[in-house]
């Protein structure tokens, strides 16, 4: 062992030894094994196993190995197919070795071989649980490099199905998350009103996930008649289905046991690791595009960032469920101000020309050939635009080379970098603490992996 | 966890359980689509039997899971399938394939294919979930019930 390692134990060991001095209580014995052992390769740490296995039955402290479990993929506690190579010492993860690709679809290369207008169709998929915002994001960047202006009540549209989209979102993270640390009733109650709201997506776009509704330029259609009157009941509701949620969780002993103190990182190193999304703001960083950058006409809307202390589960979950209620009122006021207008941009060398004229108008023929034919010429250029997706920070960064395809489509997706916050925040932990950090991390695989 | 509690929570259960359920016996009972729902495609004919399609492609053109296959062909006067000048002698769509964008509805000028309201897709092999032309002009003999406007479940 060379000097340098036994200074890192020795490190580890004096500040597991402080712990237990603070807490005025012995130093357990699996924290001192954890506190002597540094992070390694899972190649590595099966050769040592494979070389200590003379001394595998020894009882003496700090002598056994780690256990290498794999956790996951197919694992109903990994939110999704998440795999972890843990090492784990009795019930304490020493660490862990996030292997992600399970859920590869090659979308954005796939990009590049689809038009500007078809590449919309494969976006959505990505992150399959916020559709809209991935779409929101692509469009966005495609709009910069066109310099298309996006009509008023487009971009209300636009806001009012993204947050709907976030409450059922956090409506699948909360049920999950419930699912996971045992709370099976408050599954139930949450895809009760994710299932009203998805009702309204295929209302509004003709299909319950996936939605292919926003288009460069706006929105592919406008509201349907009655479709304002079903979103006032949702939102009339929600607040009280809320406080149901809150009821059976916020003062539930088991639920405070599982996720109070647990997954707490410095705001500091959250941000070092570009962490963001309400897992940033229950350390206590107020940081919200929606505010920062204000993107569709955010600024128009009244609505609070709600902003943790703590850091723990707990504190993530308080957030989601308060933004719930920030996006209830964002949008009643969207039914509220609704703008009259188009619902697209009347662009007719980048949006399909209306349907009406395609009887009439040889010229509006004309260019709906060319646009489904061809695609619309995007001039050369990148660009790069962000929303704030229920995870965090959603960027997608386009390049065009004046082509009708794209020569590149990137998405940030926040589930990915979230993901990368999971290792130095189960280290030390107890293997069960560590699925309640999965869950309140809300990373969703398919857009970790793409 | 005191008896009031208990008592409490019981009084939810037993709440709970005089509400109507908001689940629906499927397969029994058919979920209702709304109108703009996109489902199984279908071919369209003009009241006079010839068919709306002539083949143009634009369809295909379209669509991004490239699942549409066309063969055009012209119309002659013995034997005319169409209004235009040419006519699909072979359509056919790879419903495995199909994401169910509507992308082939939005290109279509002749509102020749439309995405109905059919859902019930699954077939026992691969093959059968190519549909032909034939199978596209006929309407999807089920089609489940649909929901008037604004109403809830
Ligand atoms: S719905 Fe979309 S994927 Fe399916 S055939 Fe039409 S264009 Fe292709
Ligand atoms: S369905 Fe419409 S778009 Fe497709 S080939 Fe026929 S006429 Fe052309």
């Amino acid at each position: 062992m060379s000097t340098d390692q036994t200074d890192v134990f020795a490190l580890e060991a004096r500040e597991a030894l402080e712990a237990a001095r603070r807490e005025g209580r012995e130093l357990a014995e699996t924290e001192r094994v954890v506190a002597m052992v540094e992070a390694r390769t899972p190649q590595e740490a099966l050769a040592r196993t494979r070389a200590n296995e003379a001394n595998a039955n020894s009882a003496a402290p700090g002598s056994r190995e780690p256990m290498m479990i794999n956790l996951g993929p197919q694992h109903p506690s990994t939110h999704g197919v998440l795999r972890l190579v843990t090492e784990l010492d009795g019930e304490v993860v020493r660490d862990i070795h996030p292997v992600i690709g399970y859920l590869h679809t090659g979308i954005e290369k796939q990009c590049e071989n689809k038009t500007f207008w078809q590449a919309i169709t494969l976006v959505t998929r990505m992150d399959y649980l916020s559709p809209f915002f991935n779409i929101h994001a692509y469009t966005q960047s495609v709009e910069k490099l066109l310099d298309l202006e996006v009509p008023t009540r487009a971009q209300w549209l636009r806001v009012m199905i993204s947050e709907l989209n976030r409450i059922t979102s956090h409506l699948v993270w909360l049920g999950t998350s419930g699912l996971e640390l045992g709370a099976i009733t408050v599954f139930f109650y949450a895809y009760r009103e994710r299932d009203r709201a998805l009702d309204l997506f295929e209302m509004i776009s003709g299909e319950r996930m996936n939605n292919r509704y926003f288009q460069v330029g706006g929105c592919a259609d406008d509201m349907p008649p009655g479709f304002e009157k079903l979103l006032r009941q949702f939102v009339t509701e929600m607040p009280s289905r809320i406080d149901e949620y809150e009821g059976m969780l916020s003062a539930n002993p088991i639920w405070l046991e599982r996720t109070r103190g647990v997954g707490i990182l410095p705001a500091d190193q959250l941000i070092d690791l570009g962490i963001t999304g309400p897992a940033l703001r229950a350390a206590g960083v107020d940081l919200d595009l929606r505010k920062a950058r204000p993107y569709s006409g955010y600024e128009h809307f009244d609505f609070t960032v709600p902003v943790g202390t703590n850091g723990d589960a707990y504190d993530r979950y308080l957030i989601r469920l308060r933004e719930m209620r920030e996006s209830v009122r964002i949008i009643e006021q969207c039914l509220d101000g609704m703008p009259e207008g188009p619902h697209i941009a009347d662009d007719r060398k980048v949006v399909l020309p209306p349907r009406g004229e395609l009887a009439t108008s040889m010229e509006a023929l004309i260019h709906h050939f060319k646009l489904v034919t061809e695609g619309f010429q995007v001039p050369e250029g990148e660009a790069y635009s962000a929303v704030e997706c229920p995870r965090g920070e959603l960027g997608c960064y386009v390049v065009a080379d004046g082509g009708p395809k794209p020569v590149r489509v990137h998405m940030r997706d926040p589930s990915f970098v979230n993901l990368q916050a999971l290792r130095p925040m189960a280290k030390n932990a107890y293997l069960a603490d560590l699925i309640a950090m999965i869950g309140s991390m809300d990373n969703v695989m398919g857009g970790v992996d793409r | 966890m005191s008896v009031q509690d208990q008592i409490k929570g019981f009084g939810i259960t037993f709440r709970t359980m005089l509400q109507k359920p908001l689940t629906l016996g499927y397969p029994e009972v058919k979920t209702p689509v709304f109108p703009r729902f996109r489902g199984r495609h279908q071919l369209w004919r003009y009241d006079n039997g010839l068919e709306k399609c002539v083949g143009c492609s634009l369809c295909v053109a379209a669509c991004p899971a490239d699942c549409i296959r066309v063969v055009a062909e012209e119309n002659t006067q013995e034997h005319r399938v169409s209004a235009g000048e040419r006519y699909a002698r072979i359509y056919e769509i790879n419903m495995s394939r199909c994401i169910f964008c509507g992308y082939c509805e939005v290109a279509c000028p002749f509102d020749a294919i439309t995405l109905e309201h059919s859902y019930e897709l699954s077939e026992r092999e691969r093959d059968l979930m190519v549909y032909t032309k034939d199978m596209l002009l006929t309407p999807a003999p089920k089609q489940p019930p649909l929901r008037t406007e604004g109403q809830r479940v």
